[in-house]
């Protein structure tokens, strides 16, 4: 099969979207400039035309708004933010228009529209570049928060949300946008609020769910304990936040009677919270251990190479979270070798060593 | 004669309105309508106007004041009565009630209750209509708290940037609550800094009917022959509390003097007087449109009153389309 970054991933899915559904248009600060938010919107104003590709005044809340409205009407916008931490300027549309008009109407109307949002990450994105927000969206029942972490899931979501008549936030990595995988080349659909078993683990051992750029780290941390300690995790890759298909980490859980959640977001008050509680509620008996989470420590992501160093789990912590749960000693030669395939290459604040920033 | 049904038709529509409101004020103290209520009367002039200016097919957006749009507009009136009532023959089903109406079918597309937001949303309709051709005209109330809200000049911004069909109509009655303007806003007027923002704008003495339709009519004409977003501003009074069936003058926000005065301006009054001085209406028309309207608000009572709750485990539904 082909392979395609996640940027271009996400692109092919737009331009399949635009090209079936001629009220898909999208808009967003960037959206036909020379970047195209990163690739992703590359090619699609010639394509299309500018009646049906927008750039953007900077009126997050206005906009949104001015989306909703062409939702109720017959379109079917796409808007783009390209940090996610942009999007709380339109919290107000977001929560009290966009996730309500569908109930509060009585389902006269309906809001099909996708926010695209992109977490940012390392070269100094700093405090308000940088944070995890989808937690906080996920909060508001009415709306839809997606963030997958393949290439694969990327298109497919897209092309979900895009068709879903209902509000959906689209939750990116930046750190996703260069990753590689098999991508079809036609247009399919993902399911919202379907989890994915990434890697099928070990009856008695750890599920480990996540999502978004975590599931990448899960996924390596797994390999590492599979080759070096003969450990096979099961990895769930949550691609929905809301709905979060708990049903799907439940089974898991009663298999392999332990829980790590990975969450690329602040701690407190997080989907993790939620996901923990959920499952000690439903599958008490299964569990052999506390389940245990692995955030964001609760304070801003600071800007300082110096300062962010041991902000960000990986990896490593990843699996020193799997061997507690195991109650496994961190000696040995096997866990040597582990902690030597996971050792970070190159400077921490990169997503890998070719990569000489700006964002 | 068209002009003289016309003018009746703009009397019968401002009488309709305040005769509505007076029922629900009356029977608000029954402790039955269980929701905040804000009541225009007062200010029935321009919703009773611009509606006069607009085409079934043209498209409203309001705020938590908006019975008056929404009635004007051609709203379902039982619907509406049935909604304060919480009950299921409610536009919104009970999930809503007297600031969340809604009628579809009369291009009524929605009133809330935040201050400004609907007002991008009118703009995005006014965008999905010309993007789609429809020759649609979009109008949206708002008052003169929602000028200080951010998303005012963004939505003003966009529709100019765009040159898009809708119509904003500022009800300026000075007060935000107890607020005044003053406390509010520097002394300048609000239609001269929606000009800055490149909108042709007007103002007018709202409580002149004809005047409002003559502007809205010139308006909605220049948004038809594609002259991009107008705004309209509008000053009125609101006779009563900001929330609620009663008066509130013994609070002292506002003189005993500025009330009398503001109720003396009465539009629906002031233009019984004009209709009668031309010879439009008789005092037997006048009678019988009071007793026809009586008896259709009664009737849409009832008829509203008679509809069954709606069943409490149906709260949890259609949280997603």
């Amino acid at each position: 099969m082909r392979s395609l970054t996640y940027a271009a991933a996400l692109r092919e899915g737009l331009e399949q979207a635009m090209a079936v559904d001629p009220s898909v248009i999208v808009i967003g600060e960037g959206v036909p400039d020379p970047k195209a938010i990163f690739g992703t919107t590359a090619g699609l104003i010639d394509r299309f035309g500018p009646q049906r590709v927008f750039d953007m005044p900077l009126s997050e809340n206005g906009l949104t708004g001015v989306c909703i409205g062409a939702a109720m009407c017959g379109m079917r916008p796409v808007m783009i933010h390209q940090r996610i931490d942009f999007a709380l300027l339109a919290m107000d549309q977001l929560v009290n228009n966009a996730a309500k008009w569908h109930y509060m109407f009585d389902g006269k109307a309906s809001v099909p529209m996708v926010v695209r949002t992109i977490i940012g990450r390392g070269w100094g994105q700093g405090p308000q570049h940088s944070q995890g927000l989808h937690g906080l969206f996920a909060q508001v029942p009415g709306l839809k928060v997606v963030a997958p972490s393949t290439p694969h899931d990327a298109k497919g979501m897209l092309l979900a949300a895009i068709r879903d008549p209902n509000p959906v936030l689209f939750v990116e990595h930046r750190w996703l946008h260069g990753v590689a995988d098999d991508v079809p080349e036609d247009s399919y659909e993902v399911p919202i609020g379907e989890a994915r078993v990434m890697r099928e683990g070990q009856p008695d051992g750890v599920t480990i769910a996540s999502l978004s750029y975590a599931t990448l780290e899960a996924l390596e941390a797994a390999k590492a304990l599979s080759q070096h300690l003969r450990l096979e995790v099961e990895v769930i890759d949550l691609r929905s936040v809301r709905p979060l298909d708990h049903a799907c980490v439940m089974r898991s859980v009663c298999k392999t009677g332990r829980l790590l959640v990975i969450d690329p977001a602040f701690e407190s008050g997080g989907i993790s919270g939620e996901l923990v509680c959920r499952v000690t509620h439903d599958a008490f008996d299964s569990l052999k251990a506390a389940p245990v989470r692995i955030c964001l420590p609760d304070h801003p992501v600071p800007t300082s190479p110096h300062l962010t160093e041991h902000y960000y789990p990986g990896p490593q912590e990843i699996a020193d979270a799997v061997m507690r749960l195991m109650q496994l000693p961190k000696t040995g030669e096997g866990y040597l070798g582990l902690c030597h395939a996971l050792q970070r290459k190159g400077r921490h604040d990169v997503p890998h060593r070719d990569f000489s920033g700006p964002f | 004669m068209i002009v003289a049904e016309r003018a009746r038709r703009l009397y019968r529509s401002m009488l309709r309105i305040r005769r509505v409101e007076e029922a629900l004020a009356e029977r608000y103290a029954e402790q039955e309508m269980r929701c905040p209520m804000h009541l225009c009367i007062g200010q029935e002039a321009v919703a009773a106007g611009v509606s006069a200016a607009l085409r079934p097919g043209d498209l409203v957006f309001s705020n938590h004041r908006a019975h008056g749009h929404y009635l004007a507009k051609g709203g379902d009136l039982t619907a509406m009565i049935a909604e304060l009532y919480g009950l299921s023959a409610g536009c919104c089903g009970g999930r809503g009630g007297s600031m969340h109406l809604i009628d579809l079918d009369a291009g009524f597309m929605g009133a809330t209750p935040i201050v400004g937001g609907t007002v991008p949303l009118a703009v995005g309709a006014a965008w999905a209509a010309a993007l789609r051709g429809t020759g649609q005209v979009v109008v949206v109330y708002f008052g003169d708290g929602c000028f200080e809200e951010g998303v005012m000049h963004e939505s003003l911004n966009f529709a100019v940037l765009h040159r898009l069909p809708v119509v904003f109509v500022c009800e300026n009655n000075q007060f935000s609550v107890y607020t005044r303007l003053a406390a509010r806003q520097p002394v300048r007027p609000i239609h001269a800094v929606a000009q800055a923002h490149g909108l042709r704008t007007e103002h007018a003495d709202g409580n002149d009917v004809e005047t409002v339709t003559s502007i809205a009519e010139a308006a909605c004409g220049r948004v038809r022959a594609g002259e991009g977003p107008q705004f309209l501003e509008f000053s009125v009074y609101r006779w009563r509390e900001h929330c609620g069936p009663n008066f509130d003058d013994q609070l002292g926000y506002r003189d005993a003097s500025e009330v009398s005065c503001g109720q003396a301006d009465c539009p629906i009054q002031a233009y019984r007087r004009s209709l009668e001085a031309r010879g439009l209406a008789s005092a037997d028309d006048l009678t019988a449109w009071e007793a026809e309207l009586a008896q259709e608000i009664r009737s849409a009572f009832d008829m509203a009153l008679a509809s069954p709750p709606p069943l409490s485990g149906s709260a949890a539904g259609k949280v997603y389309a």
